[in-house]
């Protein structure tokens, strides 16, 4: 497994956004721009903003702008619906250059009549990609006139792709939402007893797992953003008492903007691992205060505990010592990702993130041992150099990593849309370590 | 489950639902890949890039390495020329390609960088090069930004430098799968012909395992290759709509003759690819390939019955889906639709034979049948709702309609997500028609096994 020299060696503009824990003490530098000219895993705001919103079931999803947009992130969401399944279907204006030269604006009202009339939708969301950031079509009006035309909400989302990167692309998506779940004037929803979960998109049905865990607690999920929502489901969402989040370099916005507007208070949680989740059960039945909740969450905790604890031991035996390598989209994932990979015996030799923030990367430097290399934003050379330097065993990451680990002989986890089984709760931490097994301990590299 | 599309077919005009096509950019990616030692440059916001990247990596489950001018919202107000310049610069310093191509997206295009200029004045370090395709991603589908980058190349590399041409052919692929370049060019070899082909991505994007990553693996074309292919005596363009305007581009400025082809899938295209390059070079068609085509004719008799009526629907890009339904035809079978989503072209433009071409075929072998370029699959969906058919042949987006109308469906063109192996092996030439061949019984036996009553259940078929 020795590399080839790589082609790219880091340029010195890059420097800034490397660190080797223990060996500097400057502050890692991110949430800035790539630099042209690189090999950027990172993607738009248009993706930012169709991630977070896709996951909603009976919406229709239309794209305003030339064809590609549409294509590209047609049904790769990897998120489950318990009901509608509109939102995997791919509608698009399909710009073309005459639409270019003399405006998008009637095509994109003509599209929106057509498509509530072949679908009984309540809600459509148009996403704006970076020409009609050009051309200068105005979405609001041409959404608020079909709102009116057909009596239905129609949002648009301001997401053309050059105005940020994707984390812009979630505030895009949390502004869009926080337009959706606005009660009408005058009428205030009446608060229950419920929480709202945000930032988990029902890969693999994970919300349903996490739902499960808090109802057999006693705790209601009022609606969980956007993991099989629905326009109903988000119309009451501003009842919940409470917001608990995990992704929250995708809802952390909305999150704030919800306790500001509908004074719900928020915390961060993360299923992912056995230590993080039942700290985060924990952590969700103390803010009820209620003594009765508190005992089941404990029941709960003993038992899954007890069910899952041989299988992980099991693993663990087989894999300790191995290291990994982690680069995924956003920091609390890498920062449960170390946790989790803890537990099962393995050592995060390297962590980067698309879209991390400041104090992301400060809790995921506390986190790791001496010798780890963390990076913002890296790109195929830099992870493989310092895969290869640290000597990583495995690389979690999404589609563009895949190969990349494969063609270094190194196993793979996709921790993205295409994970294919449930990676939250009890039951996930059992899954991802038979996943890391199966890759890691996989007769196909003998052959390389 | 997944059955969204009503059955009754009502006039459109708003879009598309459920496209049988993507934008340029990714095409001219695909495209530049094929040159070896190319970096592809996609001049817009890095979303582009990264969207194609994936959509590449999917499909061919290998690296697909891009860099980006990664657009902010200053660059879409004061023009993208100084992050082209940085790019270039970075690009260089960094992954240290032999050349750099650069793609246009939909948002440089509507603000106008001039990128010819920009390329000009740019710092190219010595001995390194860099072309550019315009390619609007409003403007024609993925097949054409394969073609624009492909004359790209001509425009920027090809020359005529001899008085006497050579005794050598150019073969532009078209928009395929390595395993098809490589099938073309065994058939070119076995010919004893001399040739280029460009773009290849045979060896970038089916390189094999060696325990190390090479951001430039062995394959593609090579830059002087192409150079010389302006002293070539014939351009071969297998497809219209993603090879034809490179040819006519060498035509114009090097005085290469071309002659554009079918895609050489199925018995007939083939024979015409080889008949062509026999008479080029005044030599035999070899033993070898004559009886491949002898195994493959044997095939088709030994099993006509099973094809023969089955009513058809076929999508995809059009060059390769031109050439599939003549194959299905002289099978027996009936291609009732055949929908492509990129648009005709200009009417009377080189590029508006599609729904004439399918007409034509379908004329000839007595099928009624709709032939619709600027398609989606909605519209395909809506057509099999109505009247259904026995297959579906198309790329992985088929996969919905087949599960909703329970129809057997043969995975061919791009992209290919769910599935692997089939960037690896060839649909072109004798060979490929006889993998073809083994998909499409495979996939009519198997549902005839699963429906079949035990009574009616049998051994030998």
């Amino acid at each position: 497994m020795k590399a080839a020299e790589p082609a790219g060696i880091i340029v010195e503009e890059r420097s800034d956004f490397i660190r080797t824990k223990g060996r500097q003490k400057q502050q890692l530098k991110c949430d800035a721009d790539s630099i042209a000219g690189c090999v950027s895993q990172r993607a738009c705001v248009y993706c930012g903003a169709r991630v977070v919103l896709n996951p909603v079931t009976d919406a229709i999803h239309l794209v305003h702008g030339p064809i590609g947009c549409s294509s590209y992130t047609w049904d790769i969401r990897g998120s489950l619906s318990s009901s509608a399944d509109l939102y995997r279907f791919s509608f698009s204006t399909d710009l073309k250059e005459h639409d270019v030269i003399f405006g998008g604006e009637k095509k994109l009202a003509r599209a929106i009549d057509e498509l509530v009339q072949k679908y009984p939708s309540k809600l459509v969301f148009v996403y704006s990609t970076c020409i009609v950031g050009v051309i200068g079509d105005d979405l609001e009006a041409v959404c608020k006139a079909a709102a009116q035309r057909h009596g239905i909400e129609v949002i648009p989302v301001q997401s053309s792709g050059f105005i940020g990167n994707k984390s812009a692309g979630y505030r895009a998506a949390c502004d869009a939402l926080l337009r959706l779940l606005r009660p009408p004037e005058g009428k205030g929803l009446a608060k229950t007893r419920s929480i709202n979960y945000l930032g988990d998109f029902n890969l693999a049905g994970e919300v349903w797992i996490i739902k499960n865990y808090l109802k057999e607690m006693g705790v209601e999920v009022n609606v969980a953003f956007t993991g099989d929502s629905n326009y109903t489901s988000l119309k009451k969402a501003a009842r919940a008492s409470l917001n608990i989040v995990q992704c929250a370099g995708s809802m952390y916005y909305l999150a704030e903007k919800m306790e500001e507007l509908y004074g719900i208070p928020h915390m961060n949680i993360s299923f992912l691992g056995l230590e993080d989740t039942s700290a985060s059960l924990r952590k969700i039945a103390a803010a009820f205060g209620d003594a009765a909740i508190m005992s089941k969450t404990e029941e709960l905790i003993a038992r899954e505990t007890a069910r899952v604890k041989d299988a992980i031991q099991w693993y663990r035996r087989k894999m300790e010592g191995k290291k990994a390598a982690i680069y995924v989209g956003g920091g609390f994932k890498a920062i449960s990702l170390i946790k989790q990979f803890r537990e099962i015996g393995i050592d995060v030799v390297m962590i980067g993130t698309q879209t991390g923030r400041q104090e992301e990367y400060d809790t995921i430097t506390d986190l790791v041992d001496d010798g780890t290399v963390i990076l913002d934003d890296a790109n195929p050379s830099e992870l493989e150099k310092f895969m290869t330097e640290k000597g990583a065993h495995l690389l979690v990451g999404g589609v563009k990593e895949r190969p990349l680990a494969y063609k270094l002989g190194m196993a793979f986890i996709d921790h993205n849309h295409d994970r294919k089984h449930p990676l939250s709760g009890f039951v996930g931490a059992v899954n991802f370590a038979g996943e890391v097994y199966s890759t890691l301990c996989s007769p196909v590299w003998n052959y390389i | 489950m997944l059955d969204c599309t009503p059955k009754e077919i009502k006039e459109r005009s708003g879009g598309m639902i459920n496209p049988a096509k993507t934008c340029q950019p990714i095409g001219a990616m695909y495209a530049a890949l094929g040159i070896h030692n190319c970096m592809p440059h996609s001049h817009g916001s890095q979303g582009c890039c990264s969207y194609h990247r994936m959509h590449l990596t999917r499909h061919f489950r290998d690296p697909v390495m891009a860099t980006t001018s990664s657009f902010t919202e200053g660059a879409s107000v004061f023009g993208g020329g100084a992050n082209l310049k940085t790019s270039i610069k970075n690009v260089f310093a960094i992954y240290n390609p032999d050349i750099m191509a650069v793609h246009t997206t939909c948002l440089s295009e509507t603000i106008g960088d001039d990128i010819p200029s920009l390329i000009k004045s740019a710092e190219i370090p010595e001995g390194k090069l860099v072309i550019h395709a315009n390619t609007p991603s409003y403007q024609g589908s993925h097949i054409t930004g394969f073609s624009n980058m492909t004359k790209g190349m001509v425009s920027y590399l090809s020359e005529a430098t001899t008085d006497v041409k050579k005794e050598q052919v150019n073969i532009i692929p078209g928009f395929v799968n390595p395993g098809d370049m490589r099938e073309i060019k065994k058939m070119a070899q076995m010919m004893g012909a001399k040739f280029i082909m460009f773009p290849d991505t045979s060896g970038v994007l089916d390189s094999p395992m060696t325990g190390q990553f090479n951001m430039y693996p062995r394959g593609g074309a090579r830059v002087e290759a192409i150079r010389d292919a302006g002293n070539s005596k014939l351009t071969l363009a297998l497809g219209t709509y993603a090879s034809a305007d490179a040819a006519i581009q060498l035509e114009r400025k090097c005085r290469v003759p071309s002659l554009t082809l079918k895609t050489p899938i199925g018995v007939k295209a083939t024979d015409e690819f080889l008949m062509t390059l026999r008479q080029a070079f005044a030599r035999e068609i070899p033993g070898e390939l004559e009886e491949e085509r002898g195994q493959l004719v044997d095939i088709m008799v030994d099993t006509h019955y099973h094809f023969y009526g089955k009513r058809v629907a076929i999508f995809g890009d059009p060059d390769i889906i031109i050439a599939l339904t003549e194959f299905v035809t002289g099978l027996g079978m009936k291609p009732v639709y055949v929908l492509t989503g990129t648009p005709g072209g200009t009417i009377g433009g080189p590029q508006d034979i599609f729904e004439k071409e399918i007409k034509s075929i379908l004329e000839q072998a007595g099928v009624q049948g709709k032939a619709k370029a600027s398609g989606d699959l909605f519209q395909l969906h809506q057509w099999i709702k109505n009247e259904p058919v026995d297959l579906l042949m198309g790329n992985t987006y088929g996969k919905y309609i087949a599960r909703a109308e329970d129809i057997p469906f043969v995975r061919v063109g791009f992209p290919i997500l769910d599935r692997s192996v089939q960037t690896y092996l060839p649909i072109t030439g004798y060979r490929g028609a006889m993998r073809l061949l083994e998909m499409i019984s495979n996939a009519l036996l198997d549902r005839v096994d699963r429906d079949a009553a035990d009574e009616d259940f049998e051994l030998v078929m």
